[in-house]
């Protein structure tokens, strides 16, 4: 699933690159000081001296048009005034397609359209046939499954082998495994009568564009909801071809419907009168706007928000499966992940070697075009984002952080950022407290498991957590005192359908996934 | 003034002075400040506690101390601490009949219905706590070789705006919900009948229930649930007894830390809410609504 990277097999020998736009106006990497690792790697942080062959995937399976217009009611329109707004690729800064900009207007043609689905078509359904047109998405995402993961890494930046291997796969298994429950609705919940909740609202980021579409659209179709959702403005262009698989699905018109636009037509969607749930995913800023926003409407609501997880390593941990967890905890999709591992959190007595491990495996990492199959790192989704990054990195370095980055080189256009780790970071610094969403890891050192817990709560959010020990009854004892909603033992950003996902505090409520999952569309009543 | 009349009337009564119950013990308002409680008729029955803010704020430190401990305790121990506060409520009987006759101004044959449907629905929750985990857990059969898990766990600290209308059985009947699965509660009880939330904190003093783990307060409502709502340290808040117009800005400042927010449903009631029917008033859902799901991953192999 969710493996980052493999090893390296060198090709020929070239000399150190040079560091170009790194994206932020930093320091030079510096020598790895402390001395070499005993176990691989060269020891010195250094970039290997290696070229790689490019290995591109072909964009040749992927059309995009023009202009997209909106998916309402079945149908793809204009917006009510025509106005458009353009996508890009983050890779190249080139421009992509026109997308409609969605109006009030649209907003209020999606909602009626998805009303008119649900009283009429979808809630009278019976599940069995619910279920089937579910199956259907889910084989077709299957069919089409490398059209959708190229077209995922040119609109959002990711590399093409995570949205290869790990978006579109479990986007479709989303699919499947909620096809199964519309016609076991009956089972599910002992001693209630599950109903729809009716027309579900569902604004979703753009760090993993469709995979958040199954995460919402799946559970909402199965219980008899219909939709209106709308996907980033960075990122439109995976739902809006999912508009074309529900056509080719024979979904009825209405059942799901996709407006794009700004932030501002996703709280005029959020906020309409006839919507009856309200699934939001993003940051914990906008995420209370939408609650505030709704407040006193009786909508039902989840929200799954921001996060700033600990990823704790005691001394007994196997060190280098340790070291690919980590990696994979905050490196994985540029780190623009909201349960990513931002904060490490390792034991006194081993965070030396760990670190130096930790910086010889970075130098390994190799970031660029998100096109190409062997690619890490991909591009940052957009240069707002890569601005907030590198503020951040930049405070970090102001408050007295050191800062340590692998010499790799980037590519000359295109939002990219290397990846970052820091040590000597103290709690209170903002690279500790807040989430970055980006490659960049903050170091922190504990002795106790009494004080690797308190300082990994030590946050308003309450996401994930990442436990490293070889010692079972020490994971079951961590797992009890974090407050965190999902945590890895000796692993780390790992998803699947069955698997309930959502947050402590102030990283939201409810959960996606599972059972938990599709309670979240439901209403229950007395048998 | 006529005190609630328990005994003879041959005699001058001992009346009681009404505190609030924070941390398990029973201070006055630190304000000093109480207000005159009536029966729906306008009879005078005794003056109450007006809590102020900063005794929502001694009430909410003293559930934030009390809620790990209290969560930490087995299932098992938790019910059985429920199932005693039954137990003394019982002993009580009479006297919570005769309170809550007053407070609402019905017979005593009515009230004692209310106050056995109360003392039941403590053995109700009672038995819940070492069944909701499994009823609302899983194991989750992911495609990959991991032992993955879901637990429910207590959300921490519950303020919880209690029912207007029944002054017993409704607080009982969303406190018990709230405090069975480990959380503390800071709960503001009715502001027209807020007697026998004060008589339960007698019970509650004299029962196992650590101190801190359920805290009462009297007084104006529309001035503490924005303080109770507004509060960082408050996880989730219940809704119930709030009026309707202050619904929306409870929420908006309740959204401020993201609390977790349970609300009375769509088109019931507060004052025509039948609290004696069980299949409505009392429900797994309402401990649900307090709980936080953790899903555990852990790697299957040699």
């Amino acid at each position: 699933m969710a493996v980052m990277a493999t090893e390296t097999k060198p090709g020929a020998a070239v000399p150190a690159p040079v560091a170009t736009n790194g994206g932020a106006p930093l320091p030079a990497p510096l020598p790895t000081p402390g001395g070499p690792p005993n176990s691989w790697g060269l020891g010195d942080g250094q970039a290997i001296p290696w070229e790689y062959a490019p290995a591109p995937e072909s964009r040749e399976i992927v059309t995009i048009r023009e202009r997209y217009g909106l998916f309402i009611g079945g149908k793809e329109v204009a917006a009510s005034d025509g106005l458009t707004f353009t996508t890009i690729d983050p890779s190249t800064e080139l421009p992509l397609a026109e997308i409609a900009q969605a109006t009030q207007a649209d907003v209020d043609a999606a909602v009626r359209a998805a009303r008119q689905a649900q009283s009429k078509v979808w809630g009278k359904l019976p599940g069995r046939e619910r279920a089937k047109y579910l199956f259907r998405i889910a084989r077709l995402l299957q069919e089409r499954s490398r059209e959708f993961a190229v077209l995922e890494s040119i609109d959002s930046g990711k590399p093409i082998k995570e949205s290869r291997d790990v978006d579109v796969p479990l986007a479709a298994a989303h699919f499947w495994y909620y096809a199964g429950w519309a016609d076991k609705l009956d089972y599910a919940f002992p001693g209630r009568v599950a109903r729809p909740l009716g027309v579900a609202a569902q604004v979703i980021p753009w760090n993993f564009p469709l995979l958040m579409l199954a995460w919402k659209i799946a559970p909402a179709l199965a219980a008899g909801n219909t939709v209106v959702l709308k996907p980033a403005s960075t990122t439109p262009l995976t739902a809006l071809l999912f508009a074309d698989l529900c056509r080719q699905a024979d979904l009825p018109p209405g059942v799901v419907n996709i407006i794009t636009g700004p932030g501002e037509i996703g709280m005029a969607l959020v906020t309409h009168p006839d919507v009856d749930k309200v699934a939001f995913t993003g940051s914990t800023a906008v995420g209370r706007k939408i609650a505030q926003g709704i407040a006193g409407q009786g909508k039902a609501l989840t929200l799954e928000l921001g996060g700033k997880a600990a990823n704790i390593v005691f001394d007994d941990a196997p060190l280098d499966q340790a070291v690919e967890g980590i990696v994979n905890g905050i490196y994985f999709n540029q780190g623009e992940v909201c349960c990513a591992g931002s904060r490490l959190l390792v034991q006194e007595s081993i965070a030396e070697l760990l670190i130096a491990k930790l910086k010889d495996r970075l130098s390994t990492i190799r970031v660029g075009d998100p096109l190409d199959k062997n690619t890490d790192v991909g591009a940052i989704n957009s240069r707002a984002q890569l601005d907030k990054i590198t503020e951040l990195v930049a405070a970090g370095v102001a408050e007295g952080a050191e800062l340590y980055q692998p010499a790799c080189e980037l590519p000359g256009r295109g939002f990219f950022f290397r990846p970052t780790l820091f040590t000597n970071v103290a709690q209170s610094y903002r690279i500790a407290r807040e989430e970055i969403f980006g490659p960049v890891l903050s170091t922190i050192t504990f002795r106790t498991p009494e004080e690797a817990i308190e300082k990994a709560n030590n946050t308003p959010y309450g996401l994930s957590a990442g436990i490293w020990t070889d010692k079972g009854s020490r994971i079951l004892m961590m797992v009890k005192r974090m407050k965190a909603g999902v945590v890895w033992a000796n692993t780390f950003n790992k998803f699947d359908p069955t698997s309930p996902f959502g947050g402590y505090k102030e990283s939201g409520y409810g959960r996606e996934g599972g059972l938990h999952g599709l309670q979240a569309y439901v209403r229950l009543e007395d048998r | 003034m006529p005190g609630v009349r328990i005994g003879g009337t041959d005699r001058i009564d001992v009346r009681k002075t009404y505190k609030l119950y924070i941390d398990g013990a029973f201070p006055r308002s630190e304000s000093g400040r109480s207000y005159l409680v009536s029966n729906p008729k306008g009879a005078e029955l005794a003056n109450a506690s007006r809590a102020s803010r900063k005794d929502v704020r001694d009430a909410v430190r003293a559930a934030r101390k009390a809620a790990e401990p209290w969560a930490a305790r087995t299932a098992m121990n938790r019910g059985q601490v429920l199932y005693r506060v039954a137990e003394l409520m019982e002993g009580r009987r009479d006297q919570f009949v005769a309170e809550v006759a007053a407070a609402e101004g019905m017979s005593g044959r009515r009230a004692r219905t209310l106050v056995d449907h109360a003392i039941d629905r403590w053995v109700w929750y009672a038995g819940w706590a070492d069944k909701i985990a499994q009823l609302l857990g899983s194991s989750n059969p992911v495609a990959a070789p991991y032992f993955n898990f879901t637990i429910p766990e207590a959300t921490g600290v519950v303020g919880m705006v209690a029912p207007e209308s029944s002054s017993l059985l409704g607080l009982v009947s969303r406190l018990a919900p709230i405090v069975v699965s480990g959380n503390a509660a800071v709960v503001i009880a009715s502001e027209t009948r807020p007697l026998p939330a004060i008589t339960l904190g007698e019970v509650l003093a004299t029962s196992d229930v650590p101190g801190g783990v359920i805290n009462l307060l009297t007084g104006l409502k529309a001035e503490l649930v924005p303080v109770l709502a507004a509060h960082v340290d408050v996880d989730a808040v219940d809704t119930w007894g709030v009026a309707a117009e202050q619904q929306a800005p409870v929420e908006i400042s309740a959204a401020e830390s993201i609390k977790r927010i349970a609300r009375r449903p769509k088109g019931i009631s507060d004052a025509a809410f039948d609290w004696t029917d069980d299949r409505a008033a009392q429900r797994p859902e309402w401990i649900a609504a307090f709980l936080e799901m953790k899903t555990v991953w852990h790697p299957i192999g040699a």
